[in-house]
């Protein structure tokens, strides 16, 4: 069971971030991606202060909005101050950890988390936190339940906003030509990816969220040219990694969030190499006959 | 602590406090120094990757070599940066895969592949694992004298090569096209600057860790550069804000031990940016405000001189006083500011006070004349030269007197053959010399 | 005469640069106007000003009489190709499809009716065949005629295009052109920005000629005159060239 609960948490994650990655994908936004998954860390060391993580939901969506002041930040850097967009999201994102992480040691003794816990969380543990009804009953791992909801949060928005993702994610300027608001669809994408990291960050840290919202995505770029093809299989990218990863770090008795992010990795260099007609092999056989 | 143990520290008068300090400084200055070039070349975000890709070839050259020995580290980290730079490369050229993309692939990947190796060579490995985490959240605190020299060795000789190279650096980085053109082997430089900047990553993140490492390449230069457009002064910027935040980062962790020293290095870089942001001449908030300032003044001054040019002109009276309510008629204002443009004049000896009202002084008879003058140079300019509807120009001339300079006046003045009516049938007035 | 379109003293700068400056003209009802005028003279930034895409600095813009947003149903744009990202994993059918959003559909399904519209642009620009490729996969005049036919699936009563006509060989550019001519006769008004000198005498019945400021504005056989086509072209008015020096200079507002 405990391999169950484990591969599950980390497909619900690799699902919510497969979905979100592909479409950051496309606007160009990876880096922000990773950025803001690392400055959520001061939003969620406020939380842990001001409650203890798991108490209260209303913190989590406190938490993440770090994600929207580091998009906020970046672009007031990159338009108002006009410093280079590399630069802007650098500054930014380690301005912002290293906050959090100063709070985290000032605040040691009532926040509940540690440095490595940060960087590549503590997925085995996951089992382990229950939730029980009043009867006493478990029914499954606190996180599951929180990264399900995630999740389907997610699924709701992108389904329901399709259109509106499609066409500002392809062509802002002609969405906003059709009267289209299309910051509201930007900051909507950025809180959706700010709650995601910061409902993951207890279990797998920053790093493989990074992972999965950019690994699995990119994987399924290459191999697709539809974007519902390309969303579907980012998901499935995203599951097998965890699923590889799992085992991978059974094998080699190491860490299992680093184990997904290695195998997410693997298949993304599958992909890179051997994909037909383009793979860099396969060109480069064709090249040689 | 005591006010003592501040001065101590200050003063640099405790040895392991002068050896961490020497350590954070030389780093933060070094990693600044190469920093600048990445800066340059829009690539600073590739020094985030190959900070998180050192980690696995650290934990595989330990693996391997058995030892800690930092030049075995070193070489490991090289090599991996090296790998990650290549795979950043092969991405962007062989696929439909933009750089920032690349750039979190490989950040990723590698590091997921780091953790791997550390976590199995924690709970495999015989040798000893303590020490090598400190790559991932440095370890300023613990740094001996060995430490110290062995960076400063190597800061050392990252000087020797950027000083010499200095030149070709600063090419590529501006104009890559150009510096092909020109013969230079950029390929080789390019591989030089790389690898001189996984070697300063791959030692400052022993001063503030792999996540922060970034701050230490992008921050300084990303301040600096809003002081100046030189670019030697931006260099020598860049390296002394790495290095103040270097000796002030371990200051504030100083005075609370139980704090991590990576983090406030980094506190440090980002209030600076912040002072930049605020304070830089030119670029600054501060600056862009009083300009804006300034210039809001200059219009409300002029078009109060203006006023009483307007509201004189039919009688020829442009001299007799006026009173606040009697001037914003035309400029149609709040009173407050009327009084505020005069106050401003007042102290320019262009007006002066009469009782409850102002008269104009013959510096500022001249002075009105003038700005009336350009206004209708403009409109006229615009009607002849840029075929505008006459009911149009007064909005765009409105704004643009204040900004004609007396070489555009003198043009104007030629292009238009010398004229006396503007298009609304008003004279233009003539500067008397 | 109805106009169709109503510029009046329109201002835009970026970065305080000033790149249209007190430009004003009026195109009549049912015309197929063409922009022209050199590189960098601010004819994207003209139809970017129609569609509210940019900020202008002073001046109105009226469609049909109205301000934009009562009539954007009745507006279509086609942005310049560049600004295309060719890669992304999306087909002609799709993004014909989206001819038909608005921003009142944005969150249903597309019906019946889209799909017939959609097909029936794609029928007329002749790429029903490609209607399932990935847009990347595609010649340039191909590419380029997604784009119009996206346009022509919202049935529009205004056509706006940027340089429909470029990175398109002679046979694909008489097919765009005649497609235009089709709508113009339909009672539709086409708006081009073009490049090409001589086909632009050809093509359009009405002129706007650019360069920062509007050098001539009116029916082709009236305006593209020899002195015309020199003060387009022949660069920059010098003394226009110091001022928004200055304006950048100082940071000076371009109106008060
Ligand atoms: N977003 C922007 N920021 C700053 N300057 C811009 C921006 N867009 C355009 N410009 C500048 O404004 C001027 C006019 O640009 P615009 O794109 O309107 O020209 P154009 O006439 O369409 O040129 P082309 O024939 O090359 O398409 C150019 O000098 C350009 O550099
Ligand atoms: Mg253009």
């Amino acid at each position: 069971m405990t391999a169950f609960w484990i591969i599950f948490t980390g497909a619900l994650l690799a699902a919510s971030s497969g979905i979100l990655g592909s479409f950051l994908l496309l606007r160009k936004m990876a880096m922000i991606g990773d950025a803001i998954s690392h400055a959520v860390l001061p939003g969620i060391a406020l939380a842990y202060l001001v409650a203890g993580f798991d108490t209260n939901y209303f913190l989590l969506i406190g938490a993440a909005l770090f994600g929207m002041i580091t998009t906020l930040i970046i672009q007031w850097l990159d338009k108002r101050i006009k410093m280079q967009t590399d630069a802007s999201i650098g500054v930014t994102f380690t301005f912002l950890f290293a906050l959090g992480i100063i709070l985290i040691s000032a605040f040691a003794s009532q926040i509940d988390l540690d440095q490595e816990c940060v960087l590549y969380g503590e997925i085995a543990y996951v089992p382990l936190d229950l939730i029980y009804t009043a009867s006493g009953e478990s029914i499954g791992p606190r996180q599951v339940w929180i990264l399900g909801v995630n999740l389907i949060i997610i699924l709701i928005a992108i389904v329901a906003g399709w259109r509106g993702w499609i066409l500002s994610s392809f062509d802002e300027e002609y969405a906003r030509s059709l009267g289209i608001k299309t910051t509201i669809w930007h900051y909507s994408l950025m809180m959706l990816v700010s709650l995601t990291t910061v409902v993951s960050f207890e279990s797998v840290g920053a790093i493989l969220v990074v992972a999965f919202l950019v690994i699995p995505p990119a994987t399924a770029y290459l191999l697709s040219d539809k974007l519902k093809v390309m969303v579907v299989l980012s998901v499935v990218f995203g599951v097998l990694s965890s699923i590889m990863g799992y085992y991978l770090a059974w094998v080699l008795d190491s860490s299992i969030a680093g184990s997904m992010a290695v195998s997410a990795g693997m298949l993304f260099l599958l992909a890179l190499f051997f994909r037909p007609k383009e793979g860099i092999v396969v060109k480069w056989i064709k090249f040689s006959k | 602590m005591s006010s003592k143990d501040l001065i101590d520290f200050l003063l640099l008068r405790d040895y392991n406090v002068l050896m961490v300090v020497l350590g954070t400084v030389i780093l933060g200055g070094s990693a600044a120094l190469v920093g600048s070039f990445s800066f340059l070349r829009k690539q600073s975000l590739i020094g985030d990757a190959i900070a998180h890709s050192i980690l696995p070839g650290i934990v595989l050259a330990f693996l391997i070599s058995g030892s800690k020995n930092p030049l075995f580290l070193m070489i490991g980290a090289l090599i991996s940066g090296w790998l990650s730079i290549s795979l950043i490369n092969a991405i962007v050229n062989r696929s439909k895969l933009k750089t920032d993309a690349a750039i979190a692939i490989a950040l990723s990947f590698f590091f997921g592949v780091g953790i791997v190796l550390l976590t199995y060579a924690q709970h495999n490995s015989e040798g000893n694992m303590t020490g090598l985490d400190q790559y991932l959240f440095g370890k300023a605190a613990s740094m001996n004298s060995l430490d110290v020299q062995l960076f400063a060795l190597m800061a050392i000789v990252l000087f020797f090569f950027i000083i010499i190279f200095k030149r070709a650096f600063i090419l590529i980085s501006f104009d890559r096209e150009f510096a092909i053109s020109k013969g230079l082997n950029v390929r080789f430089y390019e591989w030089l600057l790389s690898s001189l900047t996984i070697l300063a990553i791959a030692l400052g993140i022993q001063a503030v860790g792999m996540i922060l490492m970034a701050a230490l390449i992008i921050t300084p230069a990303a301040s600096a550069r809003q002081w100046t457009n030189k670019m030697g002064l931006f260099m020598g910027l860049t390296v002394l804000f790495g290095m103040i935040a270097g000796y002030f980062g371990s200051f504030l962790s100083y005075t609370a031990p139980q704090m991590p020293t990576g983090p406030w290095i980094v506190m440090v870089l980002s209030f600076i940016t912040l002072i930049s942001v605020i304070f830089a001449p030119e670029k600054g908030i501060v600056s862009r405000q009083r300009k804006k300032r300034k210039n809001q003044q200059k219009i409300l001054i002029e078009n109060v001189l203006k006023s009483f040019y307007h509201i004189g002109e039919t009688k020829k009276e442009i001299d007799v006083k006026r009173s606040p309510l009697e001037l914003n008629v035309k400029l149609q204002t709040e009173i407050k500011r009327v009084i505020k443009g005069l106050s401003i004049l007042e102290r320019k000896k262009q007006v002066v006070r009469v009782g409850e009202s102002w008269a104009l002084t013959t510096e500022g008879i001249t002075e009105s004349r003038r700005i009336v003058r350009l206004h209708r140079l403009w409109e006229l300019y615009l009607t002849k030269k840029m075929l505008i509807d006459p009911s149009f120009v007064h909005h765009d001339a409105e704004a643009i007197e204040h900004v004609i300079t007396p070489e555009i006046e003198f043009q104007l003045t030629k292009e238009l053959d010398n004229p006396e009516i503007d298009p609304h049938h008003s004279r233009i007035p003539k500067i008397r010399t | 005469m109805k106009n169709a379109l109503e510029v009046n003293d329109l201002t835009v700068t970026y970065n305080q640069k000033p790149v249209l400056w007190n430009v004003g003209y009026a195109i009549p009802e049912g015309k197929m106007t063409g922009i022209i005028g050199p590189n960098g003279s601010g004819k994207t930034t003209m139809l970017k000003s129609i569609m509210g895409l940019v900020e202008p600095d002073g001046g109105s813009i009226r469609l049909f009489g109205q301000k934009l947003n009562k009539v954007r149903h009745r507006v279509s744009y086609v942005p310049q190709r560049e600004s295309v990202d060719w890669d992304f994993p999306i087909s002609v059918m799709e993004v014909v499809g989206m001819g038909r959003y608005t921003k009142r559909n944005l969150l249903g399904k597309q019906t019946k009716e889209d799909q017939d519209y959609a097909l029936e642009a794609l029928e007329k620009v002749k790429l029903l065949e490609f209607k399932d490729r990935q847009i990347s996969q595609l010649s340039g005049g191909q590419q380029q005629r997604v784009f119009i036919a996206r346009a022509l699936a919202q049935h529009a009563d205004f056509y706006i295009l940027d340089e429909p006509f470029a990175g398109v060989d002679a046979a694909s550019e008489a097919a765009i052109f005649e497609l235009l001519t089709q709508m113009k006769e339909e009672g539709k008004n086409v708006l081009v920005v073009h490049h090409d000198l001589q086909s632009a005498a050809k093509f359009f019945e009405y002129l706007i000629m650019l360069n920062t400021r509007l050098v001539a504005a009116g029916p082709t056989e009236e305006v593209f005159t020899e002195s015309n086509l020199e003060s387009t072209y022949g660069g920059q008015l010098n003394i226009l060239n110091s001022i928004g020096e200055q304006l950048k200079k100082k940071s000076f507002p371009i109106r008060e």
